[in-house]
């Protein structure tokens, strides 16, 4: 199988997770949509990583995946305050910091 | 017996060898504390200065003993130089270094010379005599103290100018005396004509100062020093080019402050101060201090021909210029303002000429700063007997009124005249007949400009003496409530003192050549250049014109009743009354154009500087205003803006690639 169709792969799952994250309101879908895109990029770096027989995009990739965890971590904790002060979990009532 | 007689005359000759060294060591000590010549009057002036109204009830008998004293410390100057050999008549005391930065070096320093010294005696003496002619004089004023600290001020301050050892002392001097000048003219700075009066004093002399301290500047880009005696023994090899740069700038700041053509207007106008600051200030001592400098700078003037030819130029054309305006002044102190300028512009043409000249306008200079001093103070003795009045017009037959102030004047006008034997006799006419020295055309018109001067100059003081003091029964033109009288002592004294210096100083100088002989170290020697007319031909000439103008101010201002208000006049003397449009001329040239091109700038700043920057500012804050709205508050479009920026990049990445 070409390596390359696993890139395509990862376009394709990117472009769903930023067009999720720029059409849904929902904090928790947006967030679903970033995970996606963090998850593309990572089938990206290890497809080149493939291609390329180096080991520094896994390395790079299990570094993404640390940090979402953490990132879901802070991401979550922050979208569940919102929601307990603002009785709202859509992203577009979150906008008091234009002021 | 013998032996014994021997002894005693070995005794006698080692005493008196003792008193020689005794008498050389206190000579010694004089010269080497000649500072105080400048710091005992500006003690006075701090003193009066910083002790305010306590100073008030004795605060002028201050004033006037620090100022004898100066004088006093001058004479024990004077005396140890007389005992030198001419040569050795020069010595420059060291007071402190100065200026010590890299290359440039100048020390603050005294010299003495017979030049310096012979200032030094006419400062002190008739500023002393004036000291004491203030304090009646300024009786009734509230703030005589402050007079009389400016006054000790100036004393130090023209001290200092003569004394100094190099042109940059000389200019600190410069600029004090200046200052005093601008104080005292605004004395009465109350009165706003006087205030502008002192104001315009202080600019004229400002532009004068330009020119003196480009002359330092180019003194030291020329020589690398600045003191007298490396400036003037280098000037003899230096090209023509820098040293008549150097002779025209110091020209220009002898103009400024001896007011000369073309900078003389503020002189007629400082007469706003009062009568003593005048005498002192205005006719005897500062305004001479430009014919002091080109004396002064006689090796530089001599090793640039054209320099010292615009020296005599200006000479001339003052002189004539002052005698011009002198006769259709009412005013008594603008006209003895006229004939100050005048009289300058003698010693001006005198100085220009060299060693032919120069001693002689130093002479002249000695002269006038008593016979001018004199008639300045008696001019005030009548306006004190006249409730301050001015105008000759209301004056006239005053002479059975004020004795005393009658007789003095008349010692100074006659010294003025060039009567023999009075002083100007001895003074001015060797300055015609330095005139008429020379070779080409130059002789016959500054020899002609000299001896017209002398014509006019005897009908204007004339006229100013008659108008004042003489006339018949019916030209008692005083106003109603006038009551003429003579003055107290205090004033009237040194009156007295300068009128018999009007009388016999011009022959204890000028019989045998003394003073030139004295000041021929500094000036150099004259040769045995002759004048293009027989001597006795010009003083005849000279003579013949000054009856001529005697007879003619007789004619006309003693003999004929002189109108109380002054006619309309023919278009000379309209021209003259109006300086000869001197203040017309300077608004048209000068002012006028600067005051656009100061509305110009203003109109620049405002509108070109000031509007680019706010401008700028207004951009910014517009810009900042429209980037705002981008900040939306929703997060998706931030999102959105975040992914085109990355296909954009993305894109331009591929485009360069490809």
């Amino acid at each position: 199988m070409n390596l390359v169709n696993w890139l395509y792969l990862s376009v394709l799952l990117f472009s769903i997770g930023a067009a999720t994250v720029l059409v849904r309101r929902n904090a928790i879908i947006v967030f679903m949509g970033v995970e996606l895109m963090l998850n593309a990029t990572n089938l990206a770096f290890v497809t080149f990583a493939r291609i390329n027989g180096k080991v520094e995009g896994q390395v790079i990739a299990l570094f993404v995946m640390l940090v979402a965890a953490a990132e879901v971590v802070v991401g979550l904790a922050i979208i569940f305050t919102i929601f307990r002060t603002r009785r709202s979990a859509s992203v577009d009532d979150a906008n008091l910091l234009k002021y | 017996m013998t032996l014994l007689s021997l002894g005693s005359g070995v005794v006698q000759a080692s005493d008196e060898l003792h008193v020689a060294s005794q008498y050389q060591n206190a000579m010694g000590q004089i010269q080497n504390n000649a500072w105080l010549l400048v710091a005992l009057p500006l003690l006075g002036a701090a003193v009066l200065l910083l002790g305010g109204r306590r100073t008030d009830r004795w605060g002028h008998w201050l004033a006037v003993a620090l100022s004898w004293a100066a004088f006093v410390w001058g004479a024990l100057l004077f005396f140890s130089l007389v005992g030198l050999e001419p040569e050795d008549r020069s010595r420059v005391v060291h007071l402190f270094d100065w200026v010590s930065a890299g290359s440039f070096k100048v020390d603050a320093g005294l010299l003495l010379d017979p030049l310096s010294v012979a200032f030094v005696l006419l400062v002190t003496f008739v500023g002393s005599l004036i000291h004491v002619y203030s304090v009646a004089y300024m009786e009734h004023d509230p703030d005589r103290r402050r007079f009389f600290a400016y006054l000790n001020l100036f004393v130090a301050a023209m001290l200092l100018l003569v004394l100094a050892d190099s042109y940059l002392l000389l200019y600190v001097g410069w600029e004090g005396v200046g200052l005093a000048s601008y104080l005292l003219i605004g004395f009465w700075n109350h009165n706003p004509t006087y205030a502008a009066a002192a104001k315009k004093a202080f600019i004229a002399n400002r532009v004068g100062d330009v020119g003196l301290s480009l002359a330092i500047m180019g003194m030291f880009a020329a020589f690398g020093s600045v003191s007298f005696s490396d400036v003037l023994s280098s000037s003899e090899g230096a090209s023509e080019g820098k040293l008549t740069f150097i002779g025209l700038m110091l020209l220009l700041g002898a103009c400024g402050k001896s007011a000369q053509f073309p900078l003389q207007s503020w002189l007629g106008d400082a007469m706003a101060g009062p009568t003593p600051v005048s005498a002192l200030i205005h006719a005897a001592t500062m305004v001479t201090a430009g014919v002091y400098l080109v004396v002064r700078s006689g090796p530089i003037f001599e090793g640039a021909p054209n320099a010292q030819l615009c020296v005599v130029i200006v000479g001339a054309i003052t002189l004539v210029y002052g005698a011009i305006v002198g006769c259709a002044k009412d005013d008594i102190k603008k006209a003895l303002a006229a004939s100050t300028m005048s009289q300058i512009g003698y010693m001006m043409l005198a100085a220009g000429l060299g060693p032919v000249g120069a001693a002689f306008a130093i002479f002249h200079l000695l002269t006038h700063g008593f016979f001018k001093a004199g008639m300045f103070l008696g001019a005030g003795s009548v306006m004190h007997g006249m409730n301050d009045s001015v105008d000759m017009r209301r004056y006239g037959r005053l002479s059975g009124a004020m004795k005393i102030t009658w007789a003095t004047f008349g010692l100074g006008w006659l010294a003025i005249l060039g009567v023999p034997p009075f002083s100007g006799f001895w003074s001015k006419d060797k300055i015609i007949e330095a005139a008429f020295i020379g070779e080409g055309w130059r002789p016959w018109v500054f020899g002609s400009a000299a001896l017209l001067g002398a014509g006019v100059t005897a009908f204007y003081m004339s006229r100013l003496f008659f108008m004042t003091f003489q006339g018949g029964s019916d030209n008692k033109r005083w106003p109603k409530d006038a009551h003429p009288h003579e003055s107290p002592l205090l004033m009237t004294a040194p009156m007295m003192i300068l009128a018999i210096g009007s009388a016999v100083l011009g022959l204890a100088l000028g019989v045998s050549d003394g003073l030139v002989h004295w000041l021929e170290p500094v000036v150099g020697a004259h040769g045995e250049e002759e004048p293009v007319l027989p001597v006795a031909v010009l003083m005849t000439l000279t003579l013949a014109l000054v009856a001529l103008g005697v007879a003619l101010a007789w004619r006309m201002y003693w003999q004929a009743k002189v109108p109380a208000v002054a006619p309309r006049g023919s278009l000379l003397t309209r021209a003259a009354r109006r300086d000869l449009f001197q203040d017309d001329l300077n608004e048209a040239l000068f002012m006028r154009p600067g005051q656009y091109l100061t509305r110009w700038l203003v109109y620049v700043d405002n509108r070109g500087v000031d509007g680019a920057v706010g401008g700028l500012a207004a951009l910014v804050g517009g810009l900042g205003g429209r980037l705002r709205r981008v900040q939306t508050g929703l997060v998706r479009s931030y999102a959105a803006s975040m992914l085109a920026g990355v296909v954009i990049l993305l894109g331009g990445v591929l485009a360069v690639r490809i």
